[in-house]
């Protein structure tokens, strides 16, 4: 330790105790730097750095903060942040495990739908961020002679998204509180799914039932559309496949077909 | 390169529409690199439409270059991915760290002016400049703390970076102002001693007081228009030096487009008036 310490640059170490400093929620701070946070003016860089990171959560999970409010949302995101500070300056993508904190976090116990709400807001940064790449429009597959259809492998696009909630009418709540409009109405408390997409550069969300989550994630996988189809009527045995194939291209869900892939 | 550039402005996504109708002349914009650090879509279309019709400047935040150690080399890579896309008129960060041991702190934080220090800092801003193929401008941060161990005053250390590494300089006149009262010592003495030659742009700014502490602590908020003495040091500045890029940056209590391009204005008549030809 002593070897170590002896190698360690003064600025090193400055650095070491005022990260250490910026984040102490008491006194418990190096001596060498007790006459730097005995200023006031120290305030102003935890206040800075604990804003910044708040700040992103907040803006990164907006339909958490609707749901559960300005200050609870900040007081948790605070939490989050002391245990685990942006691991990259693009705090677009800060925060990237928040619902995994929700899940465990005791004070969000009785709100079980919050992971599944806070997971959507993250697909909409991913969906927002992507790679930009063109989108298989419905005019490919009808070109195809109608025996290679089936022997088809669909790409989802790089900014498509999906996921299905077993217990909870997860997609209603978010999309729901993903803006500001006032939607009135019961919620009708089912299983459901969503699908998250950006055509022509704009986000975009629709429902999705349980073939359809089941047919992307074989498309996913690299199956066929033979191989989704089957998925899907597994998973759902009275699903309309034309209804979901015509469902998904007009979302922009697939990137392009490979044919003998 | 940047000598057709006059006054700009900080690009606020409120302010996207506004910015690319505009069409007054020599405007330019500024942007903060890691907001634009995606894989596409949206963001990436904005950016580029802008840079379509007015110069672009990427004032980085995050390389880290007073950090003890060498600047993320994904993130370099990330900053010379994005510049070769937009193709930027000028490149700049600051004299001041933020992230360390893989964790980012956003804030621009302080350390103590050290000939170590020097070595480290100018050791990174070569090996950026060398990753851009550029060069690049450093920005004098604003002072809160009174720290201990300074060997050297900020305006010899940025001439010495400057020397050693080849690297312009970016004085924000508003964070000289903001240090001078919380450091207290003479804003025009900075300004003055400030390596002119170095000098590839200017950033004005609002400011004020610390919400506690009152006129005790100032505080480089971007929340307000430039200040009058924040103008008197601008001016004092142009005539020493002539005309460079300027830009007037505000973050918060954003007014409206045509304010901000009010204030860009007053900043381009004095970089095209008699201060900066006497110059």
């Amino acid at each position: 330790m002593i070897d170590v310490l002896a190698r360690t640059t003064l600025l090193a170490r400055f650095q070491d105790d005022f990260t250490q400093a910026l984040l102490a929620t008491n006194d418990a701070v190096s001596p060498a730097l007790a006459t730097l946070t005995a200023q006031p003016a120290f305030a102003i860089y935890r206040n800075t750095v604990l804003k910044g990171c708040i700040d992103a959560l907040q803006a990164n999970y907006p339909a958490i903060n609707r749901l559960v409010g300005e200050e609870w949302l900040r007081a948790a995101a605070e939490v989050y942040v002391r245990d685990a500070l942006p691991a990259l300056p693009m705090l677009l993508h800060y925060g990237t495990d928040f619902a995994d904190f929700l899940a465990r976090f005791e004070p969000a116990a009785e709100l079980s739908y919050l992971p599944g709400v806070a997971r959507l807001d993250r697909f909409w940064t991913e969906v927002h961020a992507a790679t930009s790449e063109d989108t298989l429009i419905p005019a490919a597959l009808t070109q195809l002679a109608s025996g290679n259809f089936f022997r088809t492998r669909l790409q989802p696009h790089a900014a498509t998204r999906w996921a299905w909630f077993g217990s909870a009418p997860i997609y209603t709540i978010w999309s729901r509180n993903r803006s500001d409009a006032v939607v009135d109405g019961d919620i009708d408390w089912h299983a459901e799914g969503a699908l998250l997409t950006r055509p022509l550069d704009t986000v975009q969300w629709r429902a999705l039932d349980r073939a359809g989550c089941a047919f992307l994630d074989t498309c996913a996988a690299g199956g066929t559309v033979t191989d989704a189809a089957q998925a899907a009527l597994e998973a759902q045995p009275d699903a309309d496949l034309g209804q979901l194939m015509a469902s998904l291209l007009d979302a922009g869900a697939f990137s392009r077909l490979d044919l003998n892939a | 390169m940047t000598n057709f550039l006059t006054a700009g402005l900080g690009l606020k996504p409120q302010h996207y529409d506004a910015a690319l109708a505009c069409s007054s002349a020599g405007l330019w914009f500024e942007v903060h690199p890691e907001n634009y650090m995606v894989d596409g879509g949206p963001r990436l279309a904005w950016l580029e439409a802008i840079r379509g019709k007015h110069p672009i400047s990427l004032h980085g935040v995050a390389l880290s270059l007073a950090a003890d150690a060498e600047p993320d080399p994904a993130h370099l890579k990330r900053l010379t991915e994005l510049a070769r896309r937009v193709e930027p008129a000028l490149i700049s960060e600051h004299l001041a760290w933020s992230t360390w041991r893989g964790a980012y702190h956003p804030d621009l934080l302080p350390f103590p002016r050290t000939t170590e220090a020097l070595a480290r800092i100018a050791g990174n801003v070569c090996r950026t400049q060398d990753a851009l193929q550029r060069r690049i401008a450093i920005e004098n941060p604003s002072h809160y703390l009174k720290l201990y161990g300074h060997e050297w005053s900020e305006t010899e250390f940025l001439r010495e970076l400057a020397r050693r590494t080849g690297c312009g300089l970016l004085l924000d006149v508003n964070n000289v102002y903001v240090s001078a009262c919380n450091m207290s010592y003479s804003a025009e003495d900075y300004i003055d001693a400030f390596p002119g030659e170095a000098v590839m742009e200017i950033h004005l700014a609002g400011h004020a007081p610390d919400p506690k502490l009152g006129d005790a602590l100032m505080v480089d908020s971007h929340d307000a228009p430039v200040a009058p003495a924040v103008w008197a040091l601008y001016e004092r500045l142009i005539r020493r030096i002539g005309a460079r890029p300027t830009l007037i940056e505000r973050d918060d209590n954003l007014p409206a487009f045509d304010v901000l391009l009010a204030e860009r204005d007053r900043a381009a008549a004095v970089l095209r008036g008699p201060l900066a030809e006497a110059a």
